[in-house]
């Protein structure tokens, strides 16, 4: 069987979501998206024209291939999210949104009270909700009661490459949740990704780590790749870890008979 | 938290002399041990081995790491804005200003509907960031100007700056909710006896005022903060360290606001001549941007046409990222009007020749990074 995501009514076959800030140029981005093999793109709002349809980023993203999944990047609170939520509905018709409440512009983390609110506001309103948060087990519960899409939690700070500094937590999440968990945010290696996916993550996503590389191109590949190798690891069930060698069994083998 | 006036007296930041010894005893092997240390932290002590003259030797070193940490926090871009000169009445008598009030020339205010009109060319060349620029003209561009002035512009620009004279917190909240989202408001120099001997006449002569005024227009909402010295007005090391305390206590009062830096170099301007004892060259300019960034990760570090086009070009790639273009620093001058201007301008050349520099540098040239939307 194959193995897909679904989110709302959307089936991916690839698990790797994509970011589209800081790339050299819309050119080497596209390129980039093509060979991360990437179904989901989100574009920060404040970057685009949304409801231009010549905006030169937006038409640098295969729309036949890829969900554009908008983001709220820059909001403060609550109320700045579903604004902008609801404008770029309003002019580019779409309803899926990456919600982003990051009123600290230096580490952009994420507020959960503000995150919450906005969500509800937005699942009521019809969006299709998936809210960056903070790796906390009981807010990404909270978030899934009241009907988003997802999760994504942070690995860490975004764009600091840092890996899964939060890996306890997100483990939390994954063993509980009933929506998709997406690790949003901080994974620097094709190994991170692959750990995230490892641990049973159903996709991740990743900006910084191939954009600022020296050739993005690659690296999505072999963001791609670790990605799958995560996936198909922890569909193989995975050998139990332990910290010795297994050895006879000192204290028990005089129970065994000659 | 004590005022930012209180912490600059207690550690004698607004008194440059007493810095500048410790400036020089700064030794290669504190810079190397610096360097050493992970990236983008401020701590005072950090910033002075960074600015000190030891570490001009380890130029290049700093360039690589602050290059690393720009694209890695803000990628491969360089966001573009306009500026907008809107008046250059003034009442203050600044020495080292073109715009100083004893100066005699056919001042010029623009209407709302003049000024209008300007900003139609600067959108109509790309641009969605502006900065609105005036004198200390309070009587001719009150704040309801730019209040209904930025009503105008909101459906063309997506972010609307001013750099103007120091307002209340209640005017700073009314522009804010016109539309205005960030302020530049330099302090030109840190140093109080500097500053008075600069500065003789008229409100800006009021130091604390001035220091005051981020604290301000943050209280108010805005939700980024320029700050600036006026570069050849006081010893730069020393400047660059009340600067860098300066803005590390409005982030950390300030949380939700960003901060910015700019680095004006004293240019040529109508009737101004050259008596400046502390004019910055090339290397301490770098020198000081560099610092910044090594302290500062996420700060926007902002290149101005005063500076010429070899060097803009040179430190496109480097940890600048923002950049004006195409800029007219006379009221009028978008549409043709021949005013006087603040200052001379460098790089002349066209918003799209500067476009295409950051492209071929490797950097894409952003146009519009946030959005009306976000106010209400």
């Amino acid at each position: 069987m194959e193995d897909t995501l679904t989110i709302a009514d959307r089936s991916f076959t690839s698990r790797l979501f994509i970011g589209t800030g800081k790339y050299a140029s819309n050119r080497i981005m596209a390129e980039s998206i093509r060979a991360s093999g990437s179904e989901m793109v989100t574009v920060a709002l404040r970057r685009v024209d949304i409801e231009n349809e010549n905006d030169d980023m937006i038409c640098a993203i295969d729309r036949d291939r890829c969900v554009l999944l908008p983001n709220t990047s820059g909001a403060r609170d609550a109320a700045e999210a579903v604004r902008l939520a609801r404008l770029a509905r309003a002019a580019g018709g779409i309803h899926w949104i990456k919600l982003e409440v990051t009123p600290d512009p230096y580490y952009l983390l994420p507020d959960g009270t503000e995150t919450l609110k906005a969500a509800q506001q937005l699942v009521a309103d019809g969006f299709v909700v998936l809210p960056y948060i903070n790796a906390d087990p009981i807010l990404a519960k909270k978030l899934q009661d009241i009907g988003t899409a997802t999760v994504m939690p942070l690995a860490s700070p975004i764009g600091s490459n840092q890996g899964l500094k939060t890996r306890a937590a997100i483990e939390i999440i994954i063993e509980q949740a009933v929506v998709p968990v997406v690790v949003d945010a901080g994974l620097g290696s094709p190994s991170h990704a692959a750990e995230a996916m490892e641990m049973g993550a159903d996709a991740v996503l990743v900006n910084t780590a191939i954009a600022t590389a020296q050739d993005p191109v690659a690296m999505a590949r072999a963001f791609k790749l670790a990605v799958e190798a995560g996936r198909m690891a922890f569909n193989a069930g995975q050998a139990t870890r332990q910290k010795t060698a297994s050895a006879s069994s000192p204290l028990t083998g005089f129970l065994r008979k000659e | 938290m004590q005022s930012i006036g209180d912490i600059l007296k207690d550690e004698k930041l607004d008194e440059h002399s007493t810095w500048l010894e410790t400036l020089e005893s700064v030794s290669a092997d504190d810079v190397q041990r610096e360097l050493s240390q992970s990236p983008g932290r401020f701590r005072l002590n950090r910033l002075l081995t960074l600015v000190s003259p030891a570490a001009e030797t380890f130029l290049e070193e700093m360039a690589q790491q602050a290059q690393a940490l720009t694209t890695q926090r803000f990628g491969r871009t360089i966001q573009l804005y306009a500026p907008l000169y809107v008046s250059n009445y003034c009442v203050n008598r600044c020495r080292y200003c073109g715009f100083n009030s004893t100066h005699d020339f056919d001042r010029r205010r623009l209407t709302v509907d003049e000024a209008v009109a300007d900003a139609g060319i600067i959108a109509s060349e790309g641009f969605r960031h502006i900065l609105l620029v005036s004198g200390e003209d309070r009587t001719g561009v009150p704040p309801e100007y730019f209040c209904a002035l930025a009503t105008r512009l909101r459906g063309r620009f997506s972010s609307i700056w001013i750099e103007i004279y120091p307002l209340t917190c209640e005017e700073y909240a009314r522009l804010f909710a016109a539309g205005i989202d960030g302020v530049a408001l330099y302090q030109e120099t840190y140093d109080r006896s500097v500053y008075a001997d600069w500065h003789q006449a008229g409100p800006k002569s009021a130091y604390d005022h001035r220091l005051d005024s981020p604290d301000r227009f943050a209280q108010a909402g805005m939700r980024r903060i320029g700050l600036g010295v006026l570069l050849g007005l006081a010893d730069w090391r020393a400047e660059t360290l009340a600067l860098s305390r300066h803005a590390a206590y409005l982030m950390k009062k300030y949380w939700k606001a960003q901060v910015s830096f700019s680095f004006p170099r004293i240019r040529p301007a109508y009737e101004v001549c050259d008596q400046f004892d502390h004019l910055v060259g090339d290397t301490e300019l770098v020198q000081m941007m560099l610092a910044l960034r090594l302290c500062f990760a996420d700060a926007g570090i902002v290149l101005s046409t005063r500076e010429s086009a070899a060097l803009r070009d040179r430190l496109t790639g480097l940890c600048v990222t923002s950049m004006s273009a195409g800029s007219k620093t006379n009221p009028g001058g978008y549409t043709g009007k021949h005013t006087t201007e603040q200052f001379t301008i460098d790089d002349s050349r066209t918003p799209a020749l500067v476009a295409a520099m950051i492209r071929s540098a490797g950097r894409e040239a952003v146009w519009k990074d946030w959005d009306t939307a976000f106010s209400a």
